[in-house]
């Protein structure tokens, strides 16, 4: 037999009636036991719908799933043995306390009931709840929520685990907080599926990202892999204005097979071999006296993986996205 | 092999057990949004005390009943239409689950399927053992003397309950249907205001058109109004009959309704 996978989706496909959306199309995923495979793409690329048929919730129009070898559709009590699911969107009763509602979910599990409690203790200290455990869902805030959800999610030690976009919401400390409660059950044995809008996070935590659009796999490999894809590094120059950088990339253009990208003052190449193209930059630069105020070499990261493959930054990355719609309304105009 | 012949046993020795405790669960913490809310439990109980007022003292006068006083005939009807107005929680509540997401938590967990529904039903009657202890005692307090022992009182109780639980899952199914708790509301009552009050609950049908006779003398409302007034009131209303059919009535609404709820829950 070979080696058992965590999760497995063979051609999932799933269309919504209303609205006529192909939310997946044909879509792959391979997570090995113990691994952590970050799910990334933009809004509306199929991700959500991907976990909810993963984890029984949602049927899926076609293809096959399998969750540490049980079949999604034939097998659905056997999944929902194994696996643990915070949703995208808080999940948990506004009306029952932090304690009753993991107290809830603890027996729904069919944990034993002396261990209940302890172990619903020891999670809302684990998530910073403990002082909230008491009160009622509803006096909490939404990072709280999302805590709690997570909890949830973790109450029966479940082997395999999907998290929907987890840590959206969540403050910077949290955030740290939340990654190192998952780096623990990774270490622990724990599969892991994230879906992620932050790169930094999949970067982070990930084995392996996926990217999907449109419901299908664009890309698939370990960060490092997609960020060789798009050459080893990036070479940023940072000239004296616009005009100049506008002939910079002109005279630096050959020196790197992909695009040229122009920003205000700035030129970015991305190249293979970064020190020795830079000697070559400064020396073309230098002879025409275009005068050199900054020069930096740089691993690429997620996020221009991530525009590269779908010509959109992540929804989060605001900033980013002006900066990059700049970039490429500029790359427009200099190939006109 | 023989492993897995061995832990499919057990799990099916386990089902039904698992099955119990799932319900029990949810019951609890249904029962617990309740405490919760004492606002919903005082309103809602509140509407069937206004009702029992203005049956007893503003319409009761001018509503001639034979064999018994008018507050004696009124309280079986103000009873059943309580316990269908009751069933109105059941399809708020599931459709305010829905709408929170909470059923998708749910559905990843590895409960029992019949939890939900099962948990929902099961609270919803604990309260109308509640409501019906306290509209005991308002009736009282307003002149009602049910006749018969005990046994006949409990006996007319569970036939009320059981009534009120197989309309619960026609009421489930509204919920799961339901975009939102609001409108689930607002589905419900098109079908329990001629249910109750074109029915024996309140006044004789004879007072009635005759087509409308036909209809009111037989529908599930009024006949399980006749048998809850067999058993409280007797005398003229002795009528065991109405007590069996009120049963059939019941048992069969429920074998209907209840498979589509839980079809539709699967659905959804
Ligand atoms: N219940 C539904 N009914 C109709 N369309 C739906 C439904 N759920 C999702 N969709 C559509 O399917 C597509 C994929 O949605 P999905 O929620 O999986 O995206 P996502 O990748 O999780 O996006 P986000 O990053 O915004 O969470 C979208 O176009 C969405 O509008
Ligand atoms: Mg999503």
């Amino acid at each position: 037999m070979s080696e058992i996978l965590a999760v497995e989706a063979r051609g999932l496909t799933k269309t919504f009636s209303k609205g006529d959306v192909k939310a997946l199309d044909g879509f792959d995923l391979d997570v090995p036991v113990g691994q952590v495979v970050g799910l990334l793409g933009p809004n509306g690329a199929g991700k959500t719908t991907a976990v909810r048929i993963l984890s029984t919730i949602l049927a899926a129009d076609g293809g096959t799933a399998r969750i540490m070898g049980f079949d999604v559709a034939k097998q659905a009590g056997d999944v929902r043995k194994t696996i643990g699911l915070a949703g995208q969107f808080a999940t948990v009763d506004e009306y029952l306390t932090g304690f009753e509602n993991l107290d809830m979910v603890g027996h729904l599990c069919h944990l034993p009931s002396t261990s209940i409690r302890p172990r619903a203790t020891e999670l809302l200290e684990q998530f910073g709840l403990a002082d909230a455990a008491d009160r009622p869902v509803s006096t909490y805030s939404g990072g709280m929520r999302r805590r709690l959800d997570l909890a949830a999610a973790l109450v029966a030690r479940p082997p395999v685990l999907f998290l929907d976009e987890p840590t959206t919401g969540l403050d910077p400390q949290s955030r740290l907080g939340l990654w190192d409660v998952i780096e623990a059950l990774v270490a622990g044995g724990t599969t892991v599926l994230l879906t992620t809008q932050y790169l930094e996070e999949a970067d982070r935590l990930a084995n392996r990202v996926v990217v999907i659009n449109a419901g299908k796999v664009i890309a698939n490999g370990t960060p490092a892999d997609l960020k060789a894809d798009l050459g080893a590094t990036v070479l940023e120059v940072t000239v004296g204005d616009h005009d100049q950088a506008l002939r910079s990339a002109e005279l630096l253009k050959d020196l790197s097979s992909k695009v040229v990208h122009v920003d205000g003052d700035s030129v970015e190449i991305t190249v293979e071999e970064g020190p020795s193209v830079a000697a070559e930059a400064i020396r073309r630069l230098d002879a025409l006296s275009i005068p050199i105020l900054g020069l930096s070499l740089h691993e690429p990261s997620l996020d221009d993986v991530f525009l590269a493959l779908t010509g959109q930054k992540t929804e989060v990355d605001t900033e980013a996205l002006t900066e990059s719609t700049k970039r490429r309304g500029r790359k427009a105009k200099e190939t006109s | 092999m023989s492993d897995i012949a061995l832990s499919e046993r057990t799990s099916s020795n386990h089902t039904v057990r698992y099955a119990l405790q799932d319900i029990g669960t949810v019951t609890k913490r249904n029962l617990i949004r309740t405490r919760r809310i004492p606002e919903a439990l005082f309103f809602s109980s509140l509407q069937p005390i206004m009702f029992v007022l203005l049956f007893r003292y503003v319409f009761g006068g001018a509503i001639p009943v034979q064999g018994t006083t008018y507050v004696n005939y009124l309280m079986p009807g103000i009873f059943v239409q309580t316990m269908c107005f009751g069933a109105i929680s059941t399809s708020i509540g599931l459709a305010e689950d829905l709408q929170t997401g909470l059923l998708e938590r749910f559905r990843a967990l590895p409960m029992s399927r019949s939890a939900v529904l099962g948990g929902r039903t099961s609270a919803d009657v604990v309260r109308n053992i509640f409501v019906i202890l306290l509209m005991t005692l308002v009736g009282v307090l307003v002149g009602f003397r049910p006749a018969g022992t005990i046994a006949t009182y409990i006996a007319a109780c569970l036939v009320m309950l059981l009534f009120s639980y197989a309309l619960m899952w026609g009421f489930a199914l509204i919920g799961l249907s339901a975009p939102n708790a609001e409108v689930a509301q607002l589905m419900s009552f098109p079908i329990l205001f001629p249910l109750t009050f074109a029915s024996t609950a309140f006044v004789p049908v004879q007072s009635m058109p005759g087509w409308l006779q036909v209809f009111a003398k037989n529908q599930p409302v009024s006949v399980t109004v006749d048998a809850v007034r067999s058993l409280m009131v007797g005398g003229t209303y002795h009528d065991p009959s109405s007590i069996w059919k009120a049963i059939v009535w019941s048992v069969g609404i429920f074998l209907v309704l209840a498979p589509l709820a839980i079809r539709k829950y699967r659905k959804v």
